[in-house]
């Protein structure tokens, strides 16, 4: 399946883009694709233990199941005020 | 009509957001500014440009309202960040509670600052004299128990 991925501030530096197109396996969780990702971008590994996740636009888990078209946002320590 | 939460890139008026409460029945607004410092960490500032991910964003300030709600029924609360490139001195945030009483008027605008520090997906990137830096605070989770608890303590202490 297809998922949308969304990276924010300093994940969004790494990765060279706020939004990317990636292939999922099928019964995926967030945890899936966070993986596959930090294995294209091995910088984003220092996130691992501070980052949130949502799924489409929803604070989200990353034991959650992911489904074809879903929007994966995944957040750096926020900053906001 | 004004929206009592929101995430833009206008300058933020604070005047004019206070004339949108309705205040009848209150008898005090507390208001509160947040403004880009001109140092950091022992840098010298000089702007910053913040990011949102403004649909998660939004419901994290309706989330702060509802919780503030909750705790103090009375309280009109209004919450709006501003978001992209900003210099120093300009708001960043701006939040007004109106009440019948002043008490609950500056519990909940000093509880809304701290949950919007803890949960509203938004980043400060920091230019300074020398680089740039993405600021990273806090590890944003809305059912983080302890830290809605912690914002709490600091609103009503």
């Amino acid at each position: 399946m297809r998922v949308t991925v969304r990276l924010f501030a300093r994940l969004r530096d790494i990765a060279g883009a706020g939004e990317l197109a990636r292939d999922a396996p099928a019964g995926a969780n967030v945890g899936v694709v966070w993986a596959a990702l930090v294995a294209d971008y091995p910088e984003l590994s220092a996130y691992e233990k501070s980052i949130s996740c949502a799924v489409n636009a929803d604070y989200s888990r990353f034991t959650a199941a992911v489904a074809d078209g879903d929007e994966i946002a995944f957040l750096p320590p926020v900053s906001g005020g | 009509m004004t929206p009592p939460t929101a995430i833009t890139t206008a300058v933020l008026d604070v005047a004019a957001l206070v004339r949108t409460i309705d205040v009848t029945g209150t008898g005090a607004v507390a208001t509160f500014i947040g403004l880009v410092r001109d140092h950091n960490l022992g840098r010298r500032v000089l702007h910053l440009e913040y990011e949102a991910y403004e649909p998660l964003a939004r419901r994290g300030l309706d989330l702060i309202r509802e919780e503030a709600q909750e705790k103090w029924p009375e309280v009109r609360l209004l919450i709006h960040h501003r978001i992209g490139r900003m210099d120093i001195g300009e708001a960043s945030v701006v939040i007004v509670a109106a009440s019948p009483h002043r008490a609950d008027a500056f519990a909940a605008s000093r509880y809304a600052i701290e949950r919007v520090k803890q949960i509203v997906p938004i980043w400060k990137h920091e230019y300074f004299e020398g680089g740039d830096v993405w600021v990273e605070g806090a590890t944003a989770d809305p059912d983080n128990a302890d830290a809605r608890e912690k914002a709490m303590r600091i609103a009503c202490a």
